[in-house]
């Protein structure tokens, strides 16, 4: 099982109602954040690009936050989901340092938390809050060692980039482009 | 944000650099001719180790789950090398300043008998221990510099030089604290040279990591801007280069030659180098990242 996410960036209108989702579906403390919207815009007026993405941990394959973690509080969990355990967590920030997208933060209780791809739902069944939460429908979750899942018959169909590739991470956040 | 460990770099680069030269002229035969090196500066390790161990626990944010440290050992996660790395290094500078504590309180009796018993066995064994000594220093000041260079998010980190380098700096500060303590004229001249040279190897480094950067890709092209005309050109080029390196190196110069300078001056312009240059590195390592 390896789980991944595809993002529409052309359906992607950027309302954060997958900010808003996850914040309460996780508990998120007031002013941070596990998914966010970023919004870049090239070229110059009337000739203009925009292009809209909602961005969260990439659970990378090779992820570093995972190698440089003293105590194996952040590790792999089931189908390649990057966690952190809380209670194995110092909170001595080499994570936050070592995540080259910035995914993580330092939870005012002490211990470090990021993106989990909504795990306790995925237990029960269920798709990760963003995704089903998002009005565009532009977010796809599934496992991609299943040729039939949604995430796996989108990056099929369409263009896809990750972002950041070089730095080696193997980031399982698709773009759909 | 903020990396715990960082405010263990300079005491912890500093106390490995003074165990390593005390460890090599131990075990050289050399402690008579340089015996504030040997015998009476590493009296500051234990006390420098403590002040970093107390620093890196501050900044913890989940402390009470610092223990975890000491449950796992994770091979790939250079702070889990630095943690153990303490606790071996921390004791072994404890027993050094024990074997060596009649040099600063002659009279200093151990009270307890077993005691002896073990200042007799870590004497007999001293060799043996200097070897360890020697190793493990060398370890703790290479791995300030390499817990920074495994970060490949951040590119101004992501050098190996920075291992060396800071295994440099460690020694320089580790010799310029024996040039402030030693009261020996043969002894200062021989820590000043020592100085000169790590001081000549530090700036070699650290324009191969610029020259690095330079021919390397454009996130690090950009990292070395931060220095090239960027926002910490100023801070590192006068305060690290031109006041912790190349002045005291020339004072140190003519202090072998024939003019007279109190040590103080280059000793302190070191010690000041030294930690400007942590400083800067951590501080612009965290501004430096991949762009998308
Ligand atoms: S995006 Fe960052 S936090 Fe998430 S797995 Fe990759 S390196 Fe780790
Ligand atoms: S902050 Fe916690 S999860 Fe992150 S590297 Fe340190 S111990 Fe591991």
């Amino acid at each position: 099982m390896r789980y991944a996410m595809a993002v529409d960036t052309r359906k992607c209108v950027g309302c954060s109602d997958c900010v808003v989702a996850c914040q309460t579906e996780n508990n998120v403390p007031i002013g941070f954040c596990r998914d966010w919207v970023v919004e870049v815009t090239d070229g110059t007026y009337p000739q203009l690009e925009m292009e809209i993405r909602s961005e969260r941990c990439n659970h990378c394959v090779n992820a570093p936050c995972v190698r440089c973690c003293p105590t194996g509080a952040s590790h792999f969990d089931a189908g390649g989901i990057v966690m952190v355990t809380h209670n194995d967590c110092i909170g001595c920030g080499a994570c936050i340092a070592s995540c080259p997208y910035d995914a993580r933060y330092p939870h005012p209780s002490g211990y470090v938390d990021k993106c989990t791809f909504c795990i306790h739902r995925l237990k029960n069944g269920m798709a990760p809050a963003c995704v089903d939460v998002c009005p565009t429908k532009c977010l796809y979750f599934g496992d991609l060692d299943d040729p039939n899942s949604e995430v796996s018959v989108v990056l099929r169909m369409r263009k896809s980039k990750t972002l950041i590739p070089e730095a080696g991470t193997e980031p399982q956040l698709y773009f759909l482009i | 944000m903020a990396l715990a460990d960082i405010p263990l770099s300079f005491p912890g680069g500093m106390a490995a650099g003074i165990l390593a030269i005390a460890a090599l002229y131990y075990i050289r035969g050399r402690e008579n001719d340089y015996k504030t090196a040997v015998r009476i500066t590493p009296f500051l390790t234990p006390f420098l180790l403590i002040l970093g161990l107390f620093a890196l626990f501050i900044d913890l944010r989940h402390k009470l789950f610092f223990w975890q440290l000491y449950t796992n050992i994770k091979l790939q996660s250079p702070m889990s090398w630095g943690a153990w790395t303490l606790l071996v290094i921390t004791p072994v500078s404890f027993i050094w300043c024990a074997l060596h504590i009649k040099d600063i309180f002659p009279k200093w009796d151990w009270k307890f008998k077993w005691l002896y018993v073990l200042e007799a066995f870590f004497n007999k064994y001293k060799k043996t221990f200097a070897w360890v000594m020697l190793i493990y220093a060398i370890i703790l000041g290479i791995y300030t510099g390499i817990l920074l260079s495994a970060f490949n998010a951040r590119p101004l980190w992501n050098t190996s030089i920075l291992g060396p380098l800071f295994l440099a700096s460690g020694l320089s500060a580790g010799a310029a604290a024996t040039l402030l303590l030693s009261k020996d004229a043969k002894e200062r001249k021989q820590f000043a040279r020592i100085d000169l040279v790590m001081l000549g190897i530090e700036l070699f480094l650290i324009i191969h990591m610029f020259m690095g950067f330079m021919a390397s890709t454009q996130v690090q092209i950009e990292a070395a801007r931060l220095f090239l005309g960027g926002q910490y050109t100023m801070s590192f080029w006068i305060f690290v280069v031109i006041i912790g390196m190349i002045i005291p190196a020339i004072l140190e110069i003519m202090e072998l030659g024939r003019y007279h300078i109190p040590v103080l001056i280059p000793a302190v312009l070191v010690l000041f180098g030294s930690l400007m240059l942590r400083f800067i590195i951590v501080y612009a390592g965290q501004v430096s990242r991949w762009l998308y």
